[in-house]
């Protein structure tokens, strides 16, 4: 995309004389106006936000920014390439919250990001040695308060600190060590930072709730770290370990025991001589094309991986033949000019497809429930749909047979009236009865049609999560195995792996992704050939 | 017409002969073998179509909201669920009900206008890398967008710890992730404008509109009720997105509806029952009433290729 919005902002490719509306005539000043205020916003906001962003070293997000304003600013500013003018505010976002996620999953499918990894080496380190402070009588006390220039729930958090008996006043951060603050920076109430520029204060109530990321939070100095002792409070200790870079050690000073990085399975931690971790925490690294790997060889995880790509496959499969065939069945039966009250039906049959799917999809995962659900009831059968795994495949597949067959229905409907009567006639009178006749001349022109709608909706049903999580949240799941699921799809396994809450796999996760856009990619080529929408384009 | 006259045709002779009665009752039995079939097999088949649907309006209406208690025609009707729905601050449904319809709102509008803006660009210009663009489109528009949930999840926190307002659990957030869908609607439009002759922008030119007054003043306004149409289709899809918003909006007031009313349904499967079921149902009327209203677009739609989601 970008290449083609390169290619539009060309001199060199102007568009053609005579091809489309003329180059920009002189403007209206309401327009010009309207123009100016806008650029102007744009380059404005980009450099509102530089300064804060020049502070936390984002450089890729000051670099986004930038680029984006300046893209705006020479595609509206000059009076060529008028095509980029409309294709630009939409190829921006699709770019940014589409095309870029894309490559972002990419990229992370080749690290081993998730809980346990999200920090880099050096910040590993620095937390390690100041969690491992400890509290001594001689310990210098601080006046606290807890400081974010971001949320005050996510942080990034700061430390404004007040030294009692002198009064000085300090900022302390993870990256920068502590720093003296200027007493004209801050207002300081009875021994505590009230206000300071840039910093928004906590509430005691919010310091608690972001207890265990300040649990964590260590500022370091040269005796050590200085951490938080209550809401209030922080104390600085010393800290028996040292890192070594040259050796890449971390050393226990009092008791002499080395600590080197291992790797264990996708993660290196520091461990002593006999394989003992100094700490739980590991920092994210890249590992190249190890989570593919581990999807095909991890035998564990290839087993699971395998059967939920085939249930995944049969699901979208027998979904799409499923609809299909009701669809057509009900299709040709209605079909029939004789039949009175066709709106009627419609109007009715129209239904499942018109409510909100989560609703329907919510509703019935409370019919198959097994002690209060009504397919129970109804037939007066005790089993137990969701809790069985044969028996939730059939239930989540008979849901979803619910849901699509009157968008089969309709699209049958439309297909079949679209096939001329002569035909149909024809056969007829060449003595083929209803059914071969059906069989042999409208089933197969009704496909022509239908074809690439199949294909689109095997699409769909290949990712539909909604489907799966809604109804059996991927269950039942095996007591040994808590992350695959008995019902779980590609993309709902994912999920889960994600954000299962039982220590997110984000790189693994990724690499799952990856995997389901490349599925993904090749039913998108078997739907082109369907359609052949690639010659068509004029 | 001419099929009856086949069917005259095929009608043996001996049958002819028939008393009135008997071919009274030979009658009855072909409308069935002809006719009445279908209805029979319609009429099954609204009864599938309609019983979830019933029963939703039954567990609304039932004052115990139960499922036990639940049949598919309520014996007791009282209204005590919708009053709990608009008054029970642990589930602000009118709150929902509001961010809903702002964010499907603004996001179907903003990617009508998008689209609408690539899809003229396509339609009326010829530059290099156009087949290329629309080829492209095609081929991204096959990838939803929750495939990348990871890489948005971690975006958005990124954004939000340096424009709060933008991060997580916000609509605005919520909202400005959905614009990633900003040319989903490009091919569908284009056929529209390619359909509107060349010669009126033409002419138009020559009184010397410049190409925004071609696009606003001339092809816009004759496109607006097929765009309409395809705004609505695609409102709806907004208001049912699930995956996203079960992510990005996890605060009470944050919520949209599909989020709210799973959070409902899944604190108690059971009890809950008649709070759910009121909101669905007021959350499904104005939809199914839409889709009955725009019935004969949808069915043009649908081998158009516009799918719901």
């Amino acid at each position: 995309m970008i290449e083609t919005l390169k290619r539009l902002q060309r001199p060199s490719s102007p568009a053609p004389a005579g091809s489309g509306p003329g180059r920009e005539r002189t403007t209206k000043p309401v327009a010009l106006f309207a123009k100016i205020l806008a650029l102007g916003t744009v380059v404005g906001s980009a450099a509102a936000l530089t300064p804060a962003l020049i502070a936390t070293g984002r450089w890729g997000f000051l670099a986004a920014i930038w680029v984006i304003a300046g893209v705006l600013l020479l595609t509206y500013i000059t009076g060529r390439g008028v095509p980029a003018k409309y294709l630009l505010p939409g190829t921006l976002l699709l770019v940014v919250f589409l095309v870029y996620p894309i490559v972002m999953t990419f990229q992370m499918s080749t690290t081993n990001f998730g809980d346990g990894t999200r920090t880099s080496k050096e910040e590993t380190i620095s937390q390690i040695i100041g969690a491992s402070v400890v509290q001594s009588p001689d310990s210098p006390r601080y006046n606290l308060s807890v400081a974010t220039e971001g949320n005050p729930t996510t942080g990034p958090f700061a430390f404004l600190l007040v030294e009692p008996k002198s009064g000085e006043v300090f900022l302390g951060t993870p990256d920068d060590g502590l720093q003296e603050l200027e007493p004209a920076d801050v207002t300081v109430a009875d021994g505590f930072v009230t206000e300071a520029e840039g910093y928004e204060l906590l509430t005691p109530q919010e310091v608690n709730s972001a207890s265990e990321a300040l649990k964590e939070f260590a500022v370091p100095t040269d005796r050590g770290a200085i951490r938080q002792l209550g809401i209030r409070q922080a104390f600085e200790g010393a800290s028996p370990l040292k890192y070594d870079e040259a050796r890449d050690v971390i050393a226990n000073t009092s008791t002499g025991v080395d600590y080197t990085p291992v790797k264990q399975g996708d993660r290196e931690y520091f461990v002593d001589a006999e394989g003992k971790r100094l700490s739980d925490q590991s920092w994210l690294a890249n590992v190249g094309f190890a989570n593919y790997l581990r999807v095909f060889t991890d035998t564990r995880i290839s087993g699971d991986f395998l059967q939920i790509f085939a249930w995944t496959f049969i699901f979208a499969t027998v979904s799409v033949a499923g609809t299909f065939l009701l669809g057509l069945g009900l299709a040709a039966a209605l079909n029939d000019p004789r039949i009175k009250g066709q709106r009627f039906y419609r109007a009715i049959l129209i239904l499942p497809y018109a409510i909100p799917g989560f609703i329907a999809l919510l509703v019935w995962s409370s019919f198959w429930n097994k002690d209060f659900g009504l397919i129970n009831s109804a037939l007066g059968l005790d089993l137990n749909w969701l809790g069985d795994p044969f028996l939730a495949k059939a239930a989540i597949l008979l849901t979803n047979f619910w849901m699509g067959f009157p968008y089969m229905f309709l699209v049958c409907t439309g297909a079949l009236q679209a096939i001329p009567a002569d035909l149909k006639e024809a056969s007829r009178i060449d003595g083929a009865s209803g059914f071969l006749g059906f069989r042999k001349i409208t089933f197969p022109l009704l496909l022509v049609t239908v074809a690439p709608l199949l294909v689109s909706t095997f699409a769909f049903n290949f990712n539909n999560f909604n489907a799966i999580y809604l109804l059996t949240e991927g269950g039942p799941f095996d007591p040994a195995n808590p992350t695959a699921g008995a019902t779980d799809i590609l993309i709902s396994y994912t999920y889960r792996l994600a954000f299962g809450g039982q220590g997110a796999q984000l790189g693994f996760a990724a690499a799952v992704s990856v995997l389901l856009f490349v599925l993904t990619g090749i039913i998108a080529a078997i739907q082109f050939r369907f359609t052949r929408t690639l010659e068509e384009v004029n | 017409m001419s099929s009856s006259q086949t069917r005259l045709a095929e009608v043996p002779v001996q049958e002819l002969h028939r008393t009135p009665e008997s071919r009274r009752r030979h009658h009855r039995n072909r409308w069935f073998a002809e006719v009445g079939w279908r209805h029979l097999v319609a009429l099954a088949a609204v009864f599938i179509a309609l019983f979830p649907v019933l029963f939703i309006v039954s567990a609304a209406l039932n004052p115990l909201g139960t499922v036990a208690s639940t049949s598919l025609i309520p014996r007791e009707v009282s209204l005590v669920h919708f009053e709990a729905l608009f008054t029970d601050p642990n589930r602000p449904y009118l709150r929902w009900f509001a961010n809903t319809l702002i964010i499907s709102t603004v996001v179907t509008l903003g990617q009508i206008l998008c689209s609408a803006l690539a899809a003229y660009a396509f339609s009326r210009f010829r530059f290099s890398g156009r087949r290329i663009g629309l080829l492209s489109l095609l081929l991204i528009q096959m990838f939803p967008q929750f495939l990348a949930v990871v890489a948005l999840y971690l975006m958005f926190t990124a954004i939000g710890e340096v424009i709060p307002q933008l991060g997580l659990n916000t609509l605005l957030g919520y909202g400005l992730l959905l614009m990633g869908g900003a040319l989903s609607q490009v091919w569908l439009i284009k056929g529209f404008f390619d359909s509107v002759p060349k010669e009126l922008d033409e002419a138009a030119i020559m009184d010397g509109a410049d190409h925004a007054t071609v696009f606003f003043r001339v092809i816009f306004p004759l496109v607006t009720p097929i765009l309409a149409v395809t705004g609505l289709l695609s409102f709806i899809g907004v208001l049912g997105e699930f995956v996203l918003a079960s992510i990005f909006l996890t605060d009470n007031d944050v919520k949209t509806l599909a989020v709210g009313l799973y959070a409902t349904i899944d604190a108690d499967r059971s009890g809950n029952l008649g709070v759910f079921a009121a909101g669905a149902l007021l959350t499904s009327l104005p939809v199914v009433l839409l889709f009955q209203f725009l019935q004969k677009f949808i069915t043009g739609g649908l081998t158009a290729g516009a799918v719901k989601g």
